[in-house]
C-alpha cells in the first residue's frame, strides 16, 4: 500500500495506477464526491478532541499555565492541519463510477476498497437531507443491495447530483437501456396521497404506546425516586421513557410529517419530514409482505397504518403511510400488489376455532389466516390488529409447527417465510385444514412464481402503463 | 416401552402421506447418545464418589437424578431420532421432526439460495454428513443432520440442479 505522505494515492499518472484499477475505475474516470465532504471528516476529530478538553477542562488549564499557550495552540492547529489534511486526501480518492451493470464506489486511503453494486440488485435507493446538509444544498444516497446487508451511501452529493444519479440508478436497474438512461433524467412522479398533518397528528395522539410511556414515566419516577431517596435512579429509569415519550409523539410527528406518496416508472417515491427531509423509493417488484395495522382507538374512525417489507434494508421502519382512511389505502395497495382487493382480503379472514381459547384464552379472538387468489394473510393482535398479506409469489417456505399442547387441541400453526427475513404466522388454526394447507400454500406459491411480474417492472409492462 | 416406533411414512402428527419418505441414519442416534454420555456419565460419577470422599455419604444420592436423566435422555434421543424424516417431492423438500413440539418445513426447490453440506470430525467418524438448505428466508430453517455422505451428495446435487431448473428471482 502506498503511504498517503509521499504521493497523492490516487494520483492518476501513479506508474502502477492502471494495472490495479483497470478493473475496477479506469483513469480518468469517475466522479468525486462534493467539495464539502471533507468537512464532515474533519468534523468529527475536532468534535472528538473538544469533548476530551472540556472533560479534563482543569488539568488541561494546568497544562497550558505551565507549558504555555503557545504549544497547546500549536498542538490544536497540527491537529486542525492533520484532519483536514486527512479529510482532503480521503476525499480525492473517493470516487464513483456507473456502468451498464454496477455502480462502482471506491474509498479508502490506506485500505482501498472498491464496491461493487450490482443495478439489478438494487432494491431502493434513498436520499436523506440532515438539516445542516440541506443549510449547504447537499444529500446523501442510500443504496440497498440484495445481500450486500449493510447499505452503501454516496455521502455527499449536491442535491442536484444526486437526484440525477438516483434517477439515472434507477432508470438501469429498472431496464430502461443504458444509452437512454442518463439522457432520461428524474422520471416523473406523480402525487397519489399525502397526509393530512391534522390526521397525523391526531393519529399519534391516539396511539397507545406513547400515553403508556407517559404514565409509566409520572407514576414509576416518583416511586422510585421517594424508595430509593437518591435521583440518579429516578434519572435512569426516566430518560429512556422520555425517548419512548419523544419517539412516540414529537419525533414520530417530525420524521412523518408531510407524508407523501407518488407514483413514477421507478416505483413509489416516499417524501417526509419536517426538518431533515427524507426520500425514499419503494420498486413495487420487490415488496415482499404488507403489513396493515389497526391500533384500537383508530378502529372507530377506520384509519389504517400501512408498512412494507422489502428484500435488503427498507426505508425507515419499512412505513408505507403512517396513517390513512380506507378508501385511501384500497388505492394504494393496487399499485403494490395489482391483483389484491383490500376488503375481499381483509374478508377472508377466518378467526380461529373457539376451542383455541384453551390455549390462547382472550387474545385467540385476535388470531385469524385467510387466502386469496393472490395472497397469504395472517392476523393476530386484540389490541392492535396486524394483518400481513404474503403475496404467493413470495413465499420462501411453509412450515408447520404443532406443540404439546397444542396436539391436544387438536390445534397447529402456519408459519410462511418471506424473503425480506420476516414470517407471518397463522397460528391455532385446525390440525388437519393446517395440514392441507401447507400443502396447497408450497403449491400456490410454486404456480404464483410462475406467473410473477418479472424483477425488472419496467420492462415487464408497456410504457405509459403506469399512469 | 416404545410404543412411539413408526416407520417412516406413518407419521402420527403432521405430515404428508407418501411412501417415500426417507429415515436420517442410525449413526445419529449413537452419535448422540455419546455425546450424553460423554456430558451426564462424568457428572453422573462426579456425583456419587465426591460426597462420600468428604464425608457426606448420603449426598451421593444426588447422582440418582443425573442417572434418571440420563435413561431418559437415552429414551427421548431414540424418539426424536424416530422423527426425523424426509421427502423429495417433484417441487419441493419436506422435512419433519419432532415428538413432542413437531414440525413439517416445505421448501420449493427454485427457492433455495444455497445448498451446503458439512460434515465435523465426530459426524465423519460415523459417517454422517449433514445438508443445510439456505432460501432467501432466514426463519426457513431447513437442515437434515444424519446423512450419509454419499446420500448429502446426491441430494445436494439433485436440489442444487432442479433448483437451477425452477429458479425464480425474489
Amino acid at each position: 500500500m502506498n503511504g498517503p505522505g509521499d504521493q497523492p494515492p490516487d494520483a492518476p499518472d501513479a506508474p502502477d495506477a492502471p494495472a490495479e484499477n483497470g478493473a475496477e475505475i479506469p483513469v480518468g474516470q469517475g466522479k468525486r464526491l462534493h467539495p464539502l465532504t471533507p468537512w464532515r471528516r474533519a468534523w468529527a476529530p475536532l468534535a472528538g478532541l473538544f469533548a476530551v478538553a472540556l472533560q479534563n477542562a482543569a488539568e488541561v488549564r494546568d497544562q497550558a499555565e505551565g507549558a504555555g499557550l503557545g504549544w497547546l495552540l500549536l498542538g490544536v492547529a497540527v491537529l486542525v492541519l492533520g484532519a483536514t489534511a486527512y479529510g482532503y486526501l480521503s476525499w480525492r480518492v473517493t470516487r464513483y463510477l456507473v456502468t451498464d451493470t454496477e455502480l462502482r464506489i471506491r474509498t479508502g486511503l490506506l485500505f482501498r476498497r472498491t464496491a461493487h453494486l450490482r443495478l439489478d440488485r438494487i432494491q431502493a435507493i434513498d436520499i436523506s437531507r440532515p438539516l445542516l446538509a440541506r443549510a449547504f444544498g447537499v444529500a446523501k444516497l442510500k443504496m440497498d443491495v440484495v445481500g450486500s446487508g449493510s447499505a452503501d451511501e454516496l455521502a455527499f452529493l449536491a442535491e442536484r447530483e444526486a437526484t440525477e444519479l438516483r434517477a439515472e440508478l434507477l432508470a438501469r436497474a429498472a431496464g430502461i437501456a443504458p444509452e437512454a438512461a442518463s439522457s432520461a433524467g428524474e422520471a416523473p412522479a406523480r402525487e397519489l396521497h399525502q397526509v393530512d398533518a391534522r390526521m397525523l397528528g391526531w393519529s399519534l395522539a391516539l396511539l397507545g404506546s406513547g400515553w403508556g410511556a407517559l404514565l409509566g414515566a409520572l407514576l414509576v419516577t416518583p416511586l422510585i425516586w421517594l424508595a430509593t431517596d437518591s435521583v440518579l435512579p429516578a434519572l435512569a429509569v426516566l430518560l429512556p421513557l422520555l425517548a419512548a415519550i419523544w419517539r412516540g409523539s414529537l419525533g414520530a410527528f417530525l420524521t412523518q410529517y408531510g407524508w407523501t406518496v407518488s407514483e413514477s416508472p421507478d416505483g413509489l417515491r416516499l417524501d417526509h419530514g419536517l426538518l431533515q427531509r427524507d426520500h425514499a423509493t419503494v420498486p413495487p417488484g420487490r415488496v415482499q409482505a404488507v403489513k396493515i395495522v389497526e391500533p384500537l382507538l383508530w378502529r372507530p374512525r377506520g384509519w389504517l397504518r400501512v408498512q412494507l417489507d422489502v428484500a435488503g434494508e427498507g426505508n425507515v421502519g419499512g412505513l408505507l403511510l403512517p396513517v390513512a382512511t380506507r378508501e385511501t389505502v384500497r388505492a394504494l395497495l393496487g399499485r403494490i400488489l395489482p391483483e389484491v382487493d383490500l376488503d375481499q382480503t381483509l374478508g377472508a379472514v377466518n378467526p380461529a376455532p373457539r376451542r383455541a381459547r384453551w390455549a390462547v384464552p382472550v387474545w385467540r379472538v385476535g388470531y385469524g389466516h385467510g387466502v386469496t387468489d393472490a395472497v397469504f394473510v395472517a392476523r393476530r393482535g386484540r389490541l392492535r390488529r396486524t394483518h400481513i398479506l404474503v403475496p404467493h409469489a413470495k413465499v420462501q417456505s411453509v412450515r408447520l409447527t404443532q406443540g404439546p399442547w397444542e396436539r391436544r387441541l387438536r390445534l397447529a400453526s402456519i408459519h410462511v417465510d418471506q424473503g425480506a427475513g420476516g414470517t407471518a404466522t397463522a397460528r391455532l388454526q385446525d390440525a388437519t385444514y393446517a395440514t392441507d394447507e401447507v400443502a396447497r400454500q408450497a403449491e400456490r406459491s410454486r404456480l404464483g412464481r410462475r406467473t410473477a411480474a418479472p424483477d425488472r417492472w419496467l420492462t415487464a409492462r408497456p410504457a405509459g402503463g403506469a399512469g | 416401552m416404545d410404543t412411539v416406533v413408526r416407520g417412516p411414512g406413518s407419521g402420527g402428527g403432521p405430515g404428508v402421506a407418501d411412501d417415500r419418505w426417507r429415515p436420517i441414519e442410525a449413526g445419529v442416534l449413537s452419535l448422540r447418545r455419546l455425546l450424553l454420555v460423554c456430558w451426564l456419565g462424568p457428572l453422573a460419577l462426579v456425583g456419587a464418589v465426591l460426597p462420600p470422599l468428604l464425608g457426606a455419604p448420603l449426598w451421593a444420592l444426588l447422582a440418582l437424578p443425573v442417572l434418571a436423566a440420563g435413561g431418559w435422555g437415552w429414551w427421548a434421543l431414540a424418539r426424536n431420532w424416530r422423527s426425523w424424516r424426509y421427502l423429495e417431492r417433484d417441487d419441493d423438500l419436506l422435512i419433519s421432526r419432532g415428538v413432542l413440539w413437531q414440525q413439517l418445513t416445505v421448501v420449493p426447490y427454485g427457492r433455495m439460495q444455497l445448498v451446503e453440506v458439512t460434515s465435523g470430525p465426530l459426524e465423519r467418524r460415523f459417517g454422517l454428513a449433514r445438508l443445510q438448505l439456505h432460501t432467501a428466508a432466514a426463519a426457513t430453517d431447513a437442515a437434515i443432520p444424519g446423512l450419509a455422505p454419499a446420500e448429502a451428495e446426491r441430494l445436494r446435487d439433485r436440489l442444487t440442479e432442479l433448483g437451477e431448473a425452477r429458479s425464480a428471482g425474489l
